[in-house]
């Protein structure tokens, strides 16, 4: 994929969010940059409390930046902004929730419960467009009309993450923030929907960030991913370059945790375990480098040079 | 029953009531459990594979029963038991479970050593001090570091990871014969659950433990299991050696689950997924339950349930497809490439 700098839809320059004040803060993103490009699948990965649903959360604007910026369409959305951009962005930038469970309001009809962002962003919505407009969405994702007067706990959980998908539709975004949507699906039904979401992508030209854990969902769908270790990208690149070159030893040992569908395979399996203690960052502080095209990896001189040295051997 | 059978189930039949209709939640399903084995129980939510080890340890919900059947176990029939009283000599002492969510699985006002003090106070009559060297000595053996510091720790100040160890060790403190895992990586991150499973192996090796599953994730099956069982709407409907289920498996709906992996899927294409909604089980299911979602199923699936056919010694399956008057199908292709699947990383 050649990418320009046009095709940049989202940018994160050195963006930080910090949790609690004084002596108590926590950096839960620690001067994180990246780009996303129009029409791509964006993957960042890392283990619970890694930041990588804080990174979500930053770009939905739920969560205010403690440093850096965040641009859209070479706009700056972060911070305050104008009132008639931050409508637009609210329309623009969609989300799709990990526990369809959890993320639907149970004593909403489901025609709410999809319209319910048409009417924050404008005041005079006529009841007709708003009938149409749900019918739509909800024959999109392959859920009946008729669902639109049925309450959340008629639906399955792959039913009620396509409604959550088809309330995120309606607002015609451009960028959907999709944090483990399938993560509390059955396999079956993850299939259903991970072809959904493809197929979405495909028709709306949609740019998705998907956050997850699940690196073996995450090559299936995304272009490029971005590795997030306690607050930090350590390893950046298209999908097919961090699965058959991973550098940093925390990809690598995330990776070699993937569970195989291969009982011979699997068996012989060795684990690599991951020891920060492994770097030596004390004189020579690690940097953010493109080491080869579209491959970023954190690293200090030495280390760069060893992954360097890999690269070569292929 | 051969002698190296420690559990057998036979024609089991759990029904539930709810809101006066009864849902037939185990349809006549039977299995053998080996000594020192280790069985994983596959299959989709709903499918009764937690409804259907419940039934192990007298754990189905009040308005559950087991209708008809034996659940044999050391001379005794489990599904004819009733009172309390026969269970607390099974449960816990000789059937123990791990529970999926090691958040809701603990007290969080009680320290976690008294957790497991109390499981070995409970069953195996120790007191006070010996009570608490043996809790401490349990702690170590599920790898937890500094365990005289720690029993006295409460389960907030633990990981997710640490506070599943701590869920196994209190399973396994009385020493039981079956250990019950019910999804125990589900909630927990990649790299915590290879290690939690790399415990379970150990732990079964050493205390000489004959472990069920019960996942849904294929991953975690192909690393821990000798045998595999696939459930589908209450029913068992293809067993066998961990290889021969994934390199010729011959229940369509294994097929599908196999195909469904995202690991076989290829990026930009769709993904393989199973058409439809398992059946409702409020109803009496007429013929292979699979059979209005099965893209191979005969005319004869949707009259009678099939029996099961050996494929081998070790590998049976419910499905008319392996009749020798069935006409001859084709295996999804994509599942040939289970067998090129390799790891991710190579050294």
């Amino acid at each position: 994929m050649s990418n320009t700098a046009s095709d940049v839809l989202l940018s994160a320059r050195d963006i930080s969010v910090t949790f609690g004040k004084g002596k108590r803060a926590f950096r839960a993103v620690k001067n994180v940059s990246f780009d996303i490009y129009r029409g791509e699948t964006f993957g960042v990965v890392g283990e619970s409390g890694s930041g990588k649903t804080t990174i979500g959360r930053a770009i939905m604007r739920i969560q205010p930046l403690s440093g850096g910026e965040i641009c859209y369409g070479g706009q700056r959305i972060s911070g305050s902004i104008p009132p008639e951009l931050d409508r637009e962005m609210t329309r623009k930038i969609q989300m799709i929730f990990q526990d369809p469970m959890a993320s639907l309001n149970e004593r909403a009809k489901v025609e709410y419960i999809v319209a319910e962002g048409l009417y924050n962003i404008s005041r005079y919505v006529s009841r007709e467009y708003v009938k149409e407009a749900v019918s739509r969405a909800l024959s999109d994702v392959g859920l009946l009309p008729e669902f639109a007067s049925r309450f959340p706990h008629e639906f399955s959980g792959g039913q009620r993450q396509r409604i959550g998908i088809a309330r995120a539709l309606i607002m015609q975004p451009e960028f959907i923030v999709a944090d483990e949507p399938i993560s509390a699906l059955d396999v079956s039904i993850r299939a259903q929907v991970l072809n959904l979401l493809q197929r979405l992508q495909r028709e709306r030209k949609l740019t998705y960030l998907f956050i997850s854990h699940d690196l073996s969902v995450m090559r299936f769908i995304c272009d490029r991913i971005a590795v997030v270790h306690l607050g930090e990208i350590v390893e950046l690149a298209d999908t097919d370059t961090l699965y058959n070159h991973p550098l940093h030893p925390y990809t690598r040992a995330l990776l070699s945790a993937i569970p195989v569908p291969n009982p011979q395979v699997e068996k012989e399996k060795k684990l690599l375990v991951y020891d920060p203690s492994v770097h030596d960052y004390a004189k020579d502080a690690p940097v953010f480098t493109e080491i080869e095209p579209g491959h970023f990896v954190l690293g200090n001189q030495k280390e760069l040079d060893g992954y360097r040295e890999r690269l070569a051997k292929g | 029953m051969e002698n190296d059978v420690v559990l057998s189930v036979r024609d089991l039949v759990v029904q539930f009531t709810l809101r006066g209709q009864v849902l037939t939640a185990i349809r006549g399903a039977s299995l053998d459990l080996h000594k020192g084995e280790s069985l994983a129980i596959v299959g989709e939510s709903g499918s009764g594979k937690s409804v259907f080890t419940k039934t192990f340890m007298g754990m189905l919900d009040k308005n559950g029963s087991v209708k008809s059947g034996e659940i044999l176990y050391d001379g005794m029939d489990l599904a004819k038991f009733t009172t309390e009283a026969e269970w607390l000599k099974i449960r816990g002492r000789r059937i123990a479970m791990v529970f999926q969510d090691p958040m809701t699985a603990l007290s969080p006002l009680m320290t976690v050593g008294k957790q497991i003090a109390e499981t070995l106070e409970l069953h195996q009559g120790l007191k006070g001090r010996a009570a608490k060297q043996k809790a401490i000595e349990i702690l170590r053996d599920v790898g937890i570091t500094d365990p005289e510091r720690r029993y006295k720790q409460y389960p907030h100040e633990f990981s997710g990871g640490m506070r599943q160890r701590v869920v196994i060790a209190i399973a396994v403190a009385c020493n039981p014969e079956i250990l019950i895992c019910d999804e125990p990586t589900t909630a927990l991150d990649v790299t915590i659950q290879a290690q939690i499973l790399d415990l379970l192996r150990d732990l079964q090796k050493r205390y000489g433990l004959t472990v069920i599953y019960i996942t849904h994730d294929l991953g975690v099956v192909a690393s821990v299991a000798d045998r595999i069982a696939v459930m589908y709407a209450g029913d068992i409907v293809e067993i066998g050696k961990a290889d021969e289920i994934f390199y010729d498996a011959r229940h369509p709906y294994t097929w599908a689950l196999l195909s469904s992996l995202p690991q076989l899927g290829e990026r930009g294409e769709d993904l393989f997924a199973i058409a439809g909604t398992p059946p409702n089980l409020f109803r009496p299911v007429k013929g292979d339950a699979f059979a209005p979602r099965n893209p191979y199923a005969l005319k004869v699936d949707f009259q009678y349930r099939p029996p099961y056919f050996d494929v081998s010694p070790t590998h049976k399956a419910r499905t008319w497809l392996l009749d020798p008057r069935a006409p001859k199908v084709e295996r999804p292709k994509n599942l040939d490439r289970i067998r090129e699947m390799g790891g991710y990383i190579h050294e």
